[in-house]
């Protein structure tokens, strides 16, 4: 490491130097103000949500549009045609509660629900044998077709990569047009978390050939469930 | 090895190479296509990579005061930042962490500025396994080979080709024949691979220096997985990958995505800012960023030759570059292939080493027309030409080299003078519509030429004659 302090001290003087022989750049580089780049894209609540499922379902994604009252009701059927016996979730989050309700309402149907509670050194096993996980998200990009993930303690980062099947709660009014606008309305630069995540779609390749292959390292199958 | 001979000799088989060829035809071909379709309104894609370009040549005006922020801000983050000037002092650094962290296996998301330290090899002499998780990356590590492509290091191989592979030296009890089930056993494989890692390493493709934050771009989870599930991350990252705001990145992220391969967005968008912090459960506990430059600070003291750092690794100058596509990716025996390699490499490894890449190049702009961030790839191409000639003068007379380098320039030097006499050029335009034809097949030089095409015929009237029987003048 010792290499380190001088190796940063020779490239900067370098850079310096250069800052100074060099002509005075004249070009206008405050390109952000006024930058028209993505106001044109600004689409209507219904339209967002229509694009966004069309984007995902096109790097296949499963899109369920649900209404608050019944999204739960649509879990259960999904949950139960993949044969889920096992789901990883966060027990402290508003889903939990919902997911705790259903499950005393109608215990055979559900799942066995299981808290990501230990850090990650003793639940390694947990998450590598786990069927799925459900985990809420922060938001969605209509442009891209995209989740935003920012995992919090209480649903940690592996949740959306590990297990098999990984199903999102997304919630239709927190769809923004563009990545652009979601970072400027929620002004991300003030603090950024841990871990911020855009997801779109389940993992995929196309080493092989260019031939498209979903499932490599991260979940096989992505559910998104957006609540109008 | 880098050498003019080998260059020719690679080349001369690559082009002979019907099987190679094919796999290179189709996959560009298609990547091209992909290109194509996602800018569909020429208007916006060049609106966009105006924005790109000012938002990449922001960041090299600011380069030095940019690290600093960058620097600071990770540390605040609790990000430890070290700086190599070569690559041996990188790797040295890489080594030191895994051994202060008595690490003895690493999982690796791709990385371009790894392969230029050559990483992998460094590390197993030093007794620690470095695995590729990219796909088409482990692909070619298993096989002992390099990446042709920088962002489909495995596209010289065809389907059969990797599923005998497979079969010999992954998973002998079976032969996988479809993509699927390959994919399926390299899954299985990689993931035991990551659950045992002691230390993940991956590249940055941007750098965020207002808020300290590394962005990683995927499609497979590899790196995602490199970045939280070790209990040490590495980032490699060259010195020209910093942008100023976190504003920067949703236009160089739909540059490089769209250009790349194609998509609107890959699957995974990859922002870290810090290591794991109280409380949370999972994510690496120590995140080291190391800064390389290797010769990246030389390119930057020059106005032209400081635009090959705006580069952000999109490949989309390899896949419609006629010469690329025709040799493959191995020819060049670089790091970097393509138009982008011609002029990073003679930079990186100096001109007398590797001045000859930026000869091979028709010059036809294929690549300046698609590139996402506006690098004026054939002006820079030939300010290297230029260069290198330069260079030969100042070769004593003495060197056995100095007498091909001489009459190099006396050719050039004839040339200008010709070009740029009236009376010369007449003489000469004449010369050949009358002897031109006479020349012999297999005078030197132009033999390189006629050993494997027809002799080109020579018209009996010049443009200027043809002009004047039809009346034109210049006024």
């Amino acid at each position: 490491m010792n290499s380190s302090a001088a190796s940063r001290n020779n490239i900067l003087t370098r850079l310096q130097q250069t800052t100074g022989v060099l002509q005075k750049d004249s070009r206008n580089f405050n390109f952000h103000e006024g930058s028209s780049f993505d106001e044109g894209k600004r689409w209507s609540a219904e339209e967002k949500v229509l694009r966004l499922k069309s984007m995902m379902e096109a790097v296949h994604t499963e899109v369920h549009l649900c209404v608050e009252n019944t999204w739960i009701k649509n879990l259960c059927s999904i949950l139960e045609q993949k044969q889920i016996n096992k789901i990883l979730y966060g027990a402290k989050t508003g889903l939990a509660q919902e997911l705790g309700n259903l499950k005393q309402e109608s215990s055979e149907m559900m799942p066995e629900l299981i808290d990501y509670k230990d850090p990650i050194e003793e639940s390694k096993d947990l998450l590598f044998e786990i069927d799925a996980a459900i985990t809420t998200t922060r938001g969605g990009i209509a442009e891209t077709g995209s989740l935003i993930l920012w995992p919090t303690p209480d649903e940690p980062r592996l949740m959306s990569l590990v297990p098999p099947v990984h199903i999102a709660v997304l919630y239709a009014s927190e769809i923004y047009s563009t990545f652009r606008e979601a970072m400027i309305s929620e002004n991300w630069s003030s603090e950024m978390p841990t871990n911020a995540l855009l997801i779109s779609g389940p993992s995929k390749t196309a080493d092989i050939e260019q031939t498209l292959v979903y499932g490599i390292h991260g979940c096989k199958e992505l559910v998104v469930l957006v609540i109008q | 090895m880098l050498s003019t001979e080998q260059f020719k000799k690679d080349t001369f088989s690559a082009l002979n190479n019907p099987q190679l060829r094919g796999n290179f035809k189709r996959a560009m071909s298609g990547l091209m296509q992909k290109r194509l379709a996602v800018f569909p309104d020429d208007q916006e894609f060049h609106q966009l990579r105006e924005i790109g370009h000012s938002a990449r040549a922001n960041a090299l005006h600011k380069l030095p005061e940019l690290l600093q922020q960058l620097e600071s801000n990770c540390s605040k983050n609790g990000i430890q930042v070290y700086w190599a000037e070569t690559v041996d002092q990188a790797n040295q650094l890489v080594l030191e962490i895994a051994q202060r962290h008595n690490a003895k296996s690493i999982v690796k998301g791709k990385s371009m500025v790894s392969e230029e330290m050559e990483l992998n090899h460094f590390l197993e002499q030093h007794g620690i396994e470095a695995l590729e998780a990219d796909l088409g990356e482990y692909i070619i590590q298993v096989d002992h080979e390099l990446p042709s492509h920088i962002i489909m290091p495995a596209i010289h191989k065809n389907k059969e080709q990797i599923a005998q592979m497979f079969h010999q030296k992954v998973e002998p009890s079976v032969f996988a024949e479809s993509a699927e089930e390959m994919t399926a056993i390299a899954r299985k494989v990689l993931r035991r691979k990551f659950y045992q890692a002691d230390i993940g390493v991956s590249g940055v493709n941007f750098a965020v220096a207002e808020t300290g934050t590394l962005c990683l771009v995927e499609n497979e989870g590899n790196g995602r997985f490199c970045t939280t599930l070790p209990p040490v991350h590495v980032a490699l990252m060259g010195i020209e990958k910093v942008v100023e705001h976190l504003e920067d990145v949703p236009p160089l992220l739909s540059l490089l995505t769209r250009s790349a391969t194609g998509q609107a967005i890959t699957t995974y968008f990859n922002m870290i800012t810090s290591p794991r912090k109280d409380g949370e459960k999972d994510g690496p506990q120590n995140v080291y960023l190391i800064l390389l430059d290797n010769g990246r600070s030389q390119m930057h003291s020059d106005q032209l030759l400081r635009e090959t750092l705006l580069c952000i690794r999109c490949g989309a100058c390899m896949n419609h570059c006629p010469v690329y596509t025709r040799i493959g990716g191995h020819a060049y025996s670089t790091t970097y292939p393509g138009p982008i390699g011609k002029i990073l490499t003679p930079q990186m490894k100096g001109l007398h080493k590797a001045g000859f890449l930026a000869d091979a190049s028709s010059l036809c702009g294929a690549c300046v027309e698609v590139c996402p961030v506006k690098i004026p790839i054939t002006e820079i191409l030939l300010r290297l030409r230029h260069q290198k000639e330069e260079d030969k003068g100042n070769i004593p007379l003495t060197s056995p080299k100095a007498w091909k380098a001489g009459a190099g320039n006396l050719v050039w030097k004839g040339w200008k003078t010709v070009f740029a006499n009236p009376e010369l050029y007449r003489l000469k335009s004449l010369g050949i519509t009358k002897l031109g034809n006479f020349t012999p097949r297999w005078m030197p030089v132009l033999r390189n030429w006629t050993s494997v095409r027809s002799t080109p015929v020579f018209a009996k009237k010049n443009l200027h004659q043809l002009a004047r029987e039809e009346g034109l003048s210049y006024e």
